[in-house]
């Protein structure tokens, strides 16, 4: 065994790879220097909710042994990576940082959890999100916060927070996240990391906890565009227990991240760089437009007329789906139960009260206990984002609102989606930013729930039009925290991202930078 | 009473939901199998677990097509589905997967039998879509229990739900409605449409027209009434319901629109309906499309294969049967209600004997009998429709009378053996025509007594002749006997 | 776009939530605000525009009608927050069948 450096996860995915593969390095030697970066950091960064240390040292090992008798090997045999916790993952805990599925274990294995196994990963652990992965900022968990790794009093993004801080932290080179609105693709930018929403339907949804069936697609964050490309090779392709999923042959995209695209054409809306967007991130964007021309692109303005509705569009269909997807926490199946006898004993009280008063009508209203058991076993279960959500969509579907609200979001939405089948006739793909403004801190927004919405005016089209969208870190704030920048293609365009991405990274190095807690190795109390 | 002696018109309609034939439920693999112990054919997608997603069973959905063609209906050549949103510990995801504004079939009819016995009443269909069904819940009285017991083996069999439009006018003509529907999936190897097993539950939508004197009605409250466990408790429901009703309406004089909508239950042991409470008070369903499942789609050639493999239809089969073997309405209900390998062995026969009368008397009669006693279906019934047919013409030729061959026919069974060999096994013999008319000659010569009888009118006096033939030969056929007699008779004049 | 606090109510029963009269009160005022927000909406002419349920273009995907294997009993109730031996178990139903 040779020594490692300090960090071996400054290295790529596939570097270590190949010093797996000519014996530099032994598995085990990888998830040790993992589950040592977490006990170092993690008590800081907050990102990890769950660390299976023995399970994956054993898997490490079992994999060193295979590899050792000559044995073929999954595309990432050996690498730690880690998983947002609301993906099943049979046999563990996967609480979706709620109370209501704090003891939820799943016999059964997300299909991208499946494919990470037979691809010979090691996971590691599972990361923190915000509650039933509604939220910008990992602040609506129920169990911790996750801080920024690069201030630790600012947030990390969200809803996958954790999956990138966890990357950002060197504690490991791979993790897999979920956006549904944005929530790979916000707090990779705001942690300095990579991160790709993929096509809707190139990743099937099976396992993953569903927020929103009709835009939630599950992305892989690296730190460079060339793991994001490996990893996603092994988490996409068709699903039979998917009917959603895209049902075409998965491209080697960790090959075909080297290639250097055709004359490509990138897009941009000039109103994205307008007023409400930091002088920050649109000095970002534009040096990024500056390398883009320099690499040999035609840079266009393109127009997307319908983007100032798209947060009001996805909220309204967003919540309305979420709050049918929640239906089925009520305390029966699985999950959290309110305390029943307390429950029967408080409606026995309020009934008698009733009687004594000689209210009639509201006796007649009063819950049965069975109503009471679902009321009150969601009202503790669930955090006041998830409640807020879940109100907002049960009004907009109910009777009397859904033509006003759910019909017409849908509606604008294929309005959404031609403004982009438009603009890319025009061009290959588009460059815009993912947030308006850098990480902002812990408790700023969180009581400002339009405000918090408002954050992802940038990112939540393209989960409307079901596109493909890589964010990259680009730059930094005057403050030094990251920034990070955009890229959305045409259904099934991740190679050209990836290429564009892997091409942008050869010639700047923002996504080489570390959060200065690793740079300066401070131990902090 | 019947509907001309009432004093006011019955409006019916029904809303049935059928449990398809498939082998897996409609999401996912899950076998359908009735009676499983509790909470053994489940599966995280039809528990509704984090994560999980629904994946469309082809089967179901083809059931489902071949329904709507075999009632008529027009096919939706764009199909979605919709979620149902509403809370039940029996509906595990909190939502039922379903069809709102785009069921699979629109419209249609199903002939019915008039209760008058003459021709048929057309009962029109608003739609038939396809749903997921829910689970069981189960509330155990005796053992004292303040829990209900959830089991959701059912829950995810695929459902057809039918609609009719409220064209039935008499509680006989609900359960005559879902007789002949039961017949019609039954042959469609769509459903088994067994109350008992549950794979058909039906409700019923039921109110009066109650004439005024001015030549119009009046409608009273539609009332739905629920929990009916079998055709004829459906039919003794809706009969007590419709007097409730209109003594109600004697006594409160409410018309539809008055109040709401009320459901009530049916109690089978005190027959009565009650008022119950509906599951979810004044249900908001909050329908939209269901984004986990893409819409389905249907050809003109895809529908035209599914029309192909429908098969022939009770009623066309009953039509059939009347007018190509010349017997009745009654003799083709009870054959075709055997099924469609009645229905084959009995054309068999009646070709092969050459006479359908005789061949439905038979497969009616003595070939039911024995496959009820026996507990058989056709298809594991010993004695094959050539056999009988064979035995049968030899009665038609007069070698064998009814009485033993009937004799022949139980040791076919028995000995799963041909006319033929059971005839000898029995030692019968049987007397040739020629022997036959030699004999009656002879007995006709020596009876010139008899011969006047019969002459001056008197029929019966030719039962001497056939005793005496008896006699001589027990093997004769007596009915062939009287026949050659009299025709020797009447010669002779 | 203002909701009145029995709207609240009443989308809190249909949404099995129950709701302290501070969360009633804050819940009103920022689902309010919200909504109002949403309104913007009413800006988009929709006319003939067809609504779009799924991002992805096929129909048609099945699955074969073919048994497999079901949960053993206790796996799919070792969830279950309050069962007996074969069941899940939820406060009587009354009026079930």
């Amino acid at each position: 065994m040779t020594s490692l450096d300090r960090f071996p996860f400054d290295r790529c995915a596939s570097e270590l790879l190949v010093a797996l593969r000519v014996g530099h390095v032994t598995s085990e030697d990888l998830v040790q220097a993992a589950l040592a970066q977490i006990e170092k950091y993690d008590p800081h960064v907050g990102a990890f909710l769950a660390v299976r240390g023995e399970k994956a040292l054993d898997q490490a090992r079992e994999i060193d042994r295979r590899r050792a008798r000559g044995e073929k090997l999954g595309l990432l045999a050996g690498i730690p990576v880690a998983v947002k916790d609301n993906l099943c993952m049979e046999g563990e805990p996967t609480t979706c940082a709620s109370r209501m599925l704090a003891n939820f274990v799943p016999p059964y294995d997300a299909t991208v959890v499946a494919r990470l196994k037979a691809a010979d990963a090691v996971i590691i652990g599972k990361t923190n999100l915000d509650e039933f992965a509604m939220g910008g900022s990992t602040e609506t968990s129920a169990f911790q916060k996750t801080r920024n790794p690069w201030d630790l009093e600012r947030i990390p993004g969200g809803s996958s927070g954790g999956a990138a801080a966890c990357v950002a932290a060197r504690m490991v080179p791979l993790s897999v996240g979920s956006d549904t609105g944005g929530s790979i693709r916000q707090p990779a930018a705001l942690c300095g990391v990579t991160g790709l929403k993929p096509t809707y339907g190139r990743v099937s949804r099976y396992g993953l906890v569903a927020f929103a069936s009709s835009l939630d697609q599950i992305g892989p964050l690296a730190q460079s565009v060339e793991d994001c490309a490996l990893l996603l090779e092994v988490l996409a392709g068709h699903d039979p227990r998917d009917a959603t999923s895209i049902n075409r042959p998965v491209p080697p995209y960790r090959e075909l991240v080297f290639q250097r695209p055709d004359a490509i054409k990138i897009g941009y809306v000039p109103e994205m760089l307008s007023d409400g967007v930091s002088p920050d991130v649109v000095r970002t964007m534009e040096e990024t437009l500056n390398v883009f021309r320099s690499l040999g692109a035609e840079i266009r303005e393109v127009a997307l007329p319908h983007a100032r509705y798209a947060v009001a569009t996805y909220y309204i269909m967003a919540c309305s789906e979420a709050s049918s997807n929640l239906a089925r926490y009520d305390g029966v199946h699985y999950g959290y139960r309110t305390d029943e006898k307390a429950m029967l004993a408080e409606l026995a009280e309020e009934r008698r009260r009733l009687q004594q008063e000689g209210n009639l009508a509201a006796l007649d209203d009063l819950d049965t206990a069975l109503v009471r058991l679902y009321r009150k076993t969601r009202a503790e279960g669930f955090g006041a984002e998830v409640k807020r959500r879940i109100m907002l969509g049960t009004y907009a579907l109910s009777a009397g609102y859904y033509d006003a609200y759910y019909l017409k979001a849908l509606k604008v939405r294929r309005l959404i989606r031609q403004d982009y089948d438009q603009a890319f006739e025009r061009v290959d793909m588009i460059l815009g930013p993912v947030t308006p403004a850098p990480a902002f801190r812990i408790g700023e927004k969180i009581n400002d729930p339009l405000a918090m919405y408002l954050f992802d005016l940038f990112t939540v089209s393209a989960n409307l039009a079901g596109i493909p969208a890589l964010a990259f870190p680009a730059g930094l704030s005057t403050e030094g925290l990251p920034i990070g920048v955009q890229l959305q293609g045409p259904p099934l365009s991740e190679e050209r991202l990836l290429q564009m991405g892997y091409l942008f990274q050869q010639v700047t190095d923002w996504h080489r930078r570390r959060p200065p807690l690793i740079e300066n190795d401070r131990l902090l109390s | 009473m019947s509907m001309g002696e009432r004093p006011y018109k019955i409006v019916i309609g029904l809303e049935v939901h059928v449990q398809l034939l498939t082998e897996s439920k409609l999401f996912c693999g899950c076998s359908t199998k009735f009676g499983a112990p509790p909470n053994t054919q489940t599966c995280p997608v039809c528990i509704g677990m984090p994560g999980v997603l629904p994946v469309m069973n082809r089967k179901a959905f083809e059931l489902a097509v071949k329904t709507g063609l075999a009632l008529n209906g027009e096919i939706a050549r764009f199909s979605k589905w919709d979620r149902k949103n509403y809370y039940y510990p029996d509906l595990p995801k909190g939502y039922q997967i379903s069809q709102y504004d785009l069921p699979i079939c629109r419209g249609g009819y199903l002939d019915i039998p008039a209760e008058d016995g003459e021709g048929t009443r057309r009962i029109g269909i608003i739609r038939v879509h396809l749903e997921e069904d829910a689970g069981k819940s189960m509330h155990d009285e005796k053992a004292g229990r303040a829990d209900s017991r959830i089991d959701l083996n059912r829950a995810g069999t695929p459902l057809l739900e039918i609609v009719t439009k409220p064209d039935l006018r008499s509680p006989t003509e609900a359960k005559t409605f879902l007789t002949e529907l039961k017949l019609l999936l039954n042959y469609l190897e769509v459903s088994d449409c067994n109350m008992q097993e549950g794979s058909l539950r039906v409700d019923a939508n039921i109110n009066l027209h109650i004439p005024t004197d001015d030549g119009q009605y009046v409608a009273t409250p539609i009332v739905e009434v629920k929990n009916m466990n079998s055709f004829r408790a459906v039919e003794r429901a809706l009969t007590y319901e419709a007097q409730r009703q209109y003594e109600a309406f004697l006594e409160t004089g409410h018309k539809l629109g008055d109040v709401p909508k009320q459901t009530r239950g049916w109690d089978e042991d005190a027959q009565i309906t009650r008022p119950q409470r509906s599951k979810e008070e004044s249900s908001d369903y909050r329908y939209f499309p269901e984004p986990d499942l893409v819409p389905v789609t249907i050809t003109e050639e895809e529908l035209e294969r599914i029309r192909a493999t429908l098969g022939e239809l009770p009623a066309e089969i009953r039509r059939r049967l009347q007018t190509t073997y010349q017997i009745t309405a009654y003799d083709s209900d009870v054959i075709v209600n055997q099924g469609r390998a009645f229905v084959d062995y009995y054309c068999r026969l009646a070709q092969g004997c050459g006479d359908g009368k005789m061949a439905a008397n038979w497969v009616q009669q003595d070939v039911l009998r024995t496959l009820n006693e026996r507990q058989w279906t056709i298809a594991q019934f010993p004695v094959s429709a050539d056999n009988l047919a064979e035995l049968l013409r030899k009665v038609r030729g007069g070698e064998l009378d009814t009485a033993k061959a009937r004799m022949v026919f139980a040791e076919m069974v028995e000995q799963c053996c041909s006319a033929g060999e059971a005839i000898q096994r029995l030692g019968i013999v049987q007397v040739d025509e020629g022997e036959l008319r030699r004999l009656c000659e002879e007995l006709v010569a020596a009876n010139p007594r008899v011969v006047a009888e019969v002459k001056a009118g008197k029929d019966k006096a030719i039962g001497s002749l056939v005793g005496q033939a008896k006699k001589r030969n027990p093997n004769i056929n007596p009915a062939r006997v009287k026949e050659i007699c009299l025709e020797l008779i009447q010669r002779q004049s | 776009m203002s909701l009145t606090r029995q709207e609240i109510e009443k989308v809190a029963l249909l949404a099995r939530l129950i709701l302290t009269p501070e969360e009633v009160d804050e819940m009103t005022g920022q689902l309010g605000r919200v909504l109002e927000y949403m309104a913007l909406l009413n800006e988009v002419d929709t006319e003939g525009v067809e609504p779009l349920a799924h991002a992805v273009e096929f129909a048609n995907v099945f699955r074969e009608d073919r048994v497999e294997k079901s949960l053993d009993r206790e796996i799919a109730l070792a969830n279950a927050p309050h069962r007996d031996d074969e069941c899940y178990l939820v406060p009587a139903v009354l009026g079930d069948v």
